[in-house]
């Protein structure tokens, strides 16, 4: 028995083309997010790893390795943020070559849906899954004498850009999934750019270290600037300063390169989608 | 009666495969169309074009009177698809597909919410709305997926090979449904690899090969075509097939098959079970010894080598 209040025919919603987009969107990200409190393996893993990565920087590398103006473990913590949240990129990879293997994506298809949705469902949810991992990761860096010492606002910010750069990268991350024939294949293509993009910067090691070539490379990879303007929002230190406009404005260049990469990369991911056709 | 999905001249080439060469086919409103064939004749090629998953490289398509290639958006608001893969999602639940297929249809979540109700109730699923499909038998799975092409009470609906890997009762529940479904009005074009579900289901049949459509009609017209029973013969031993061949030629309504390594010789004919009396007694007068005898309906098999001259083997993978 049908209730009165709802009619046998379908009723559609209504909103603006773009606002579908979102709507969409969203749809497909709960359809992600729903999955991970029902795979608790996923969180184990997915925490772990960042954890043991504190741990073994601070107690291996922590006397080794000396940074001006305070300890190295202050210095390190937003270097693991910043690698985190890079290697988080690396589920959209994999979700969306995934769904490439299965019946889903048939049926995303075949639905009158925004053709951007699953790809933007995808990375919007990799961001939760980011913070609630980078939750995790703030409360062990304090655990082992990280501080914040600007202020909750300034920490909030350092972690809202952490968080839109993980989602610009995300978007390259879903390029490269949509290429993926397999999940094998995935799992490892999905990584193997994230260990140059987080190893070459400061992350782990002040940019003077470097030798001059690696060092223009280090300087100019956007993840430098985004863990810089972390350290400064954080207030953690910086090591000793470097050359260039991405060093002595690394918010402003931080921003730059997410604009930069969400421009390029939105439209080749959604390009390589619509033609993507599961079997 | 107006068409509700119409195809001209479709092409469709992976590489140096040909999946379509030329299909035409009419499938009239509020009608069942099975389309049928063996694997890689190209059957799901075609559903995947009217389904808009697919361009062709030529030809024309028109599903509910609207240029698949020109407004894909517009065919997708009045269609649903089962494919051959399960298109839900493993960790959510029933009634979570549902409703998250429901708001891709841009639908009013409470008019989705009523609805998926209303669907996990008539595929017998209420029990294991709120379980995630993991758990879900084989059985369980295809019903919500057809339940999940149905949300948006599409006018037409394409089903591919519904009931391939399904249990013999599970397949008899999911025809259920689908008769239901027409008698409600709704146009199903189906491809299957079955006579058997053709037969049952369908008001028309298109046999198709290589990409080709070489046979329409009704399932009787087909039958007839084919020359409509089969007598099978098991042999006690293979020196006398040639002399059953002989002894049968009487009754047989077309060339014998004979096949050496299962002993059988195979006629079609007519006029039922009088017919096998009938074989009975020839072969008992030329006094030659059987394992089995047997009349059955004609199958894919003898469609195909009645049509085309060759068996139904999968030819080329990939459709």
């Amino acid at each position: 028995m049908t209730s009165p209040s709802v009619s046998a025919e379908p009723t559609r919603a209504r909103r603006p083309l773009w606002g579908w987009a979102f709507h969409d969107g969203w749809i497909v990200a709960l359809r992600d997010l729903r999955k991970l409190p029902r795979v608790p393996e996923i969180w184990f893993f997915a925490l772990i790893q960042p954890v043991i990565f504190v741990l073994l920087f601070a107690f291996v590398f922590g006397g080794a390795i000396p940074v001006e103006g305070g300890s190295y473990r202050e210095f390190l913590m937003a270097g693991i943020f910043a690698q985190t949240i890079g290697f988080n990129s690396a589920n959209t990879t994999v979700g969306l070559a995934d769904d490439l293997t299965k019946g889903i994506l048939d049926r995303f298809r075949s639905l009158p849906m925004s053709s951007s949705a699953v790809v933007l469902g995808r990375t919007t949810s990799d961001i939760v899954r980011g913070l609630i991992t980078l939750i995790v990761l703030i409360f062990t860096g304090l655990a082992v004498g990280w501080r914040i010492h600007n202020g909750l606002p300034k920490a909030v910010l350092a972690v809202a850009l952490l968080l839109f750069f993980g989602f610009a990268l995300s978007w390259i991350a879903a390029w490269i999934g949509l290429y993926m024939p397999n999940t094998e294949v995935a799992n490892t293509a999905g990584l193997i750019w994230l260990f140059p993009l987080t190893f070459l910067s400061n992350s782990f090691v002040p940019l003077d270290t470097y030798p001059a070539w690696l060092q223009t490379i280090a300087e100019w990879n956007p993840l430098s600037s985004v863990v810089l303007a972390m350290r400064q929002l954080f207030g953690n230190p910086v090591g000793p300063p470097v050359g260039g406009f991405p060093q002595t404005q690394p918010f402003a260049y931080s921003l730059l390169a997410c604009v930069v990469i969400l421009l390029v990369f939105v439209p080749l991911a959604v390009r390589k989608y619509r033609r993507s056709s599961a079997r | 009666m107006s068409t509700a999905i119409s195809a001209r001249g479709l092409v469709k080439r992976y590489g140096a495969v040909t999946a379509l060469d030329g299909l035409d086919l009419d499938v009239p409103e509020g009608t069942v169309l099975g389309l049928l064939g063996p694997n890689g004749a190209g059957k799901t090629t075609a559903v995947r074009i009217f389904a808009t998953l697919l361009t062709a490289d030529a030809g024309e398509v028109r599903v509910a009177d609207i240029d698949v290639r020109r407004e894909p958006n517009k065919v997708r608001r009045v269609i649903g698809l089962t494919g051959q893969y399960a298109g839900v999602d493993e960790n959510l639940t029933g009634r979570e597909n549902l409703e998250m297929v429901g708001g891709l249809y841009h639908l009013e979540r409470q008019w989705v919410r009523h609805r998926a109700s209303e669907l996990l109730e008539r595929f017998a699923l209420v029990e294991a709305a709120n379980r995630p499909l993991k758990t879900y038998s084989g059985g369980m799975r295809r019903r919500l997926d057809l339940a999940a092409s149905l949300v948006a009470k599409p006018a037409i609906l394409f089903l591919d090979e519904p009931t391939t890997g399904l249990d013999p009762r599970s397949r008899l529940d999911l025809w259920a449904v689908i008769e239901d479904l027409v008698a409600e009005g709704t146009t199903v074009l189906l491809t299957t690899q079955y006579l058997d579900e053709a037969d049952r289901l369908a008001d028309d049949i298109v046999v198709i090969d290589q990409g080709r459509a070489i046979a329409q009609g009704s399932s009787d017209e087909l039958k007839d075509r084919v020359g409509g029973d089969r007598v099978e013969v098991v042999a006690r031993s293979m020196d006398q097939l040639a002399d059953i061949e002989k002894a049968l030629a009487s009754i047989a309504r077309g060339s014998a098959v004979i096949d050496p390594d299962q002993r059988t010789v195979v006629v079609p004919v007519t006029g039922g079970t009088g017919t096998l009396l009938e074989a009975l007694r020839v072969l008992d007068s030329a006094g030659l010894h059987l394992d089995d005898i047997a009349l059955r309906r004609p199958t894919l098999d003898d469609v195909f080598l009645s049509l085309t001259g060759h068996a139904a083997q999968a030819s080329q993978e990939g459709s």
